[in-house]
């Protein structure tokens, strides 16, 4: 027994003696440049309070897990929901009959309103049907364009992905681009493919499509540099995400491609790689508007009975292009995350 | 001895008596047979048929650059598939391999960041953390009893869901800051990132810790203690231990060096691109585990090599790259690469069966 304890601190000893030197060299080990400490604190704007009652809006999407996209729709949501008074329930899952037991669980909590994506129109039908029964209020947001007044629901806030697709493409040709190719991250997502179908429909010259793994950013890289070489012809790469693009940048080097980069979507890195001119320019839909007009058109609708919109038309965030001329303007709330 | 592991039947067959028995199955078999009954052998000719099928059907395959940029996508997932392999031999499963590489660079990532520390502060206590995690797989595998498939699919999922959650607690967002800034940095790059410039084709630092690597595996399995423990605890646990294994340290310390692993590509991932999205990762540790299978290693334990994962990675970075080389419709992508990999298994079970029937 005594033998045993002493031997395990003996083992200990080592362990103690780096852990000791580690404490101590920590203190002598920061860092003189970039770092939290380099970023003033800039929070969010914060606006007053509504004094109307408390109500409670539940928020469901078809986010995957760690989705940069939406983590900007929720802060939009939640901004509006502060703002107004609300508790705001978020739940997600891709998976489309996930998500409308989700739009269950949020009728069945007698929410004061839902505010839910359609990225799988049919798959939500029913719910949504159970949701208006209960005289609950639906907006949609995001996807589905084509389908929201169908489905009866109040209003939409979001963009047409062809749309944006095909201001992408004419986009292209102004600039004189002959061959694109257009990066998927996450084969057979819908709307993923309506981008890139909208760039076909109006770019002149030839798009191809090109699968990535989106889930390993080094064979991301590997993947769009095999394209490049594979092709010399491609003179744009155009990515469907905002981390995608900035891995690209890396792949036209490897490949030594003359290549230039647009994107879907924002974030803060991007920003500044739009800045410095090493990405052209990116298509923004504005998630975080999405998410905070949703929210708070319910509280508009409670309060005061109104709908954007009219119930005809929907209400669209984008797109807007982000490039040299307008990016100073937009960096400051990327680096926030909130565009 | 060492060779002990690599079971041939046709060779270890006792010699049966009879009369008729001058038809040459005793005596020793022609060396190029007893060659290709080695399970590195079956997949070295099955990833060199995948490789001889991209030169002719993808051209810019044959270019230097291309080479280097396949092996480069061997490699991320070559260096992992080692000591996921190691495990294999031992007898268990991490399925928790895939996010335990993100879980290293975010943690060096955002605690450099938060803290502005010199990054290698993060990268010494991001090793801490993985290697904390592979014990933590092992101990409670050892402990427990559980399969290791139950055990790392449960830290699988806790890992998946520390990573968003933590980040998003600590960075308001779901993806780290950008650290290519810091103290500490470029120095760190060098080490994990680099590329040398050979014969005017870039060529990434990560190549080369992949064969140094398998090189050192090798060398452990094949001429170390420690390597005959391995297969002794994978092969059968409790005669392991009654012959004095030491079954507890010998799979614990595998699980860690899974960890120092998952450290080692998280590393890359931070210096290679700045930033970690913390979503990343699910789904790798089946790529990991195919790499180590193709390779010739016994999902039951107890069989395989250090170099056959090495020609399984081989296989996967050569036909997720060849197929975009040879310009094939993107849709079919999936399809087109669990076909080539289910055929070179096959050319790997078939050339061992030839080999070894006779």
């Amino acid at each position: 027994m005594d033998r045993s304890t002493y031997s395990r601190s003996r083992r200990m000893a080592p362990f103690v003696a780096v852990a000791a030197a580690a404490a101590l060299t920590l203190a002598g080990c920061s860092s003189s440049s970039g770092g939290k400490k380099s970023t003033e604190d800039s929070s969010g704007a914060s606006a007053g309070k509504a004094s109307t009652p408390r109500m409670t809006v539940a928020l469901v999407t078809h986010q995957a897990p760690g989705d940069t996209f939406w983590d900007i729709v929720r802060k939009g949501a939640q901004a509006a929901a502060d703002k107004d008074n609300i508790k705001l329930i978020y739940s997600a899952d891709p998976n489309a009959g996930n998500q409308s037991n989700l739009v269950q669980n949020a009728i069945d909590q007698k929410v004061d309103g839902i505010a839910v994506t359609l990225a799988k129109p049919d798959a939500l039908k029913d719910v949504i049907g159970k949701a208006k029964t209960a005289n609950i209020p639906v907006v949609g947001l995001n996807s589905g364009l084509s389908d929201w007044k169908k489905l009866g629901l109040l209003e939409f806030f979001g963009q047409d992905e062809t749309v944006a697709g095909q201001a992408l493409g004419n986009k292209l040709n102004s600039i004189g681009a002959k061959k694109a190719v257009c990066v998927i991250q996450e084969q057979g997502n819908i709307g993923l493919t309506q981008r890139c179908d909208g760039v076909k429909k109006t770019f002149t010259g030839t798009v191809e499509t090109l699968n990535v793994n989106g889930t390993d950013m080094p064979s991301v890289k590997s993947t769009i540099t095999a394209k490049l070489t594979q092709d010399k012809a491609i003179d744009y790469v155009v990515t469907l995400g905002a981390p995608f693009a900035l891995t690209a940048v890396q792949s036209v080097s490897d490949a030594g491609s003359k290549a230039k980069i647009a994107t879907f979507d924002l974030n803060k890195d991007l920003t500044t790689a739009i800045s410095k001119g090493t990405i052209q320019f990116a298509v923004d839909q504005q998630p975080y508007l999405q998410g905070y007009l949703a929210v708070d058109s319910l509280w508009l609708y409670k309060n005061n009975g109104n709908y954007s919109g009219g119930g005809e038309q929907p209400v669209l965030t984008g797109p807007a292009f982000v490039d040299k001329t307008n990016v100073a303007a937009v960096a400051k709330y990327a680096a926030n995350g909130t565009r | 001895m060492s060779m002990t592991q690599h079971a041939e039947p046709a060779v270890t067959s006792p010699p049966a008596p009879g009369p008729k028995e001058t038809d040459g199955r005793t005596s020793e078999r022609p060396l190029a047979l007893r060659l290709l009954a080695r399970p590195e052998i079956g997949v070295f000719l099955g990833a060199a048929a995948v490789y001889v099928f991209f030169l002719i059907a993808a051209p810019p395959v044959r270019d230097g650059a291309s080479m280097a940029n396949i092996l480069y996508s061997s490699s991320t997932i070559g260096i992992m598939a080692l000591p996921v392999a190691l495990l294999m031999i031992g007898g268990e499963f991490d399925l928790s391999a895939g996010v335990a590489v993100i879980t290293s660079a975010l943690t060096a990532s955002m605690l450099s960041y938060q803290l502005t520390m010199n990054v290698w502060v993060g990268v010494i206590v991001a090793l801490l953390v993985s290697l904390g995690i592979g014990f933590l797989n092992g101990w409670m595998v050892v402990k427990t009893g559980l399969p290791s498939f139950l055990v790392t699919l449960g830290s699988f999922l806790i890992l998946q869901g520390v990573n968003l959650a933590v980040t998003k607690l600590v960075t308001g967002n779901v993806a780290t800051d950008d650290i290519s800034n810091m103290d500490g940095f470029d120095q760190a790059k060098k080490i994990f990132a680099t590329s040398f410039d050979i014969g005017g084709v870039n060529v990434k630092i990560t190549i080369f810790y992949w064969l140094v690597f398998a090189a050192i595996a090798t060398w452990v399995l094949l001429r170390t203690k420690y390597g005959n423990w391995i297969f002794a605890v994978g092969g059968n646990k409790d005669s392991a231990r009654a012959v004095g294994v030491p079954v507890a340290f010998t799979k614990i310390s595998l699980f860690m060096l899974v960890g120092f692993g998952a450290w080692f590509v998280g590393m890359h991932q931070l210096f290679t691109f700045n930033t970690v999205q913390s979503g990343e990762g699910v789904g790798q540790e089946l790529i990991y585990i195919s790499a180590a299978v193709i390779g010739g290693c016994l999902l039951t334990g107890g069989a395989g090599s250090a170099i056959g994962p090495v020609f399984g990675a081989f296989m996967f970075g050569m036909v997720q790259q060849g197929i975009v080389y040879a310009g094939w419709n993107p849709d079919w992508f999936k399809a087109f690469l669990g076909v080539m990999l289910l055929g070179a298994v096959l050319i790997n079970l078939w050339v061992q069966r030839t080999a070894t029937r006779r």
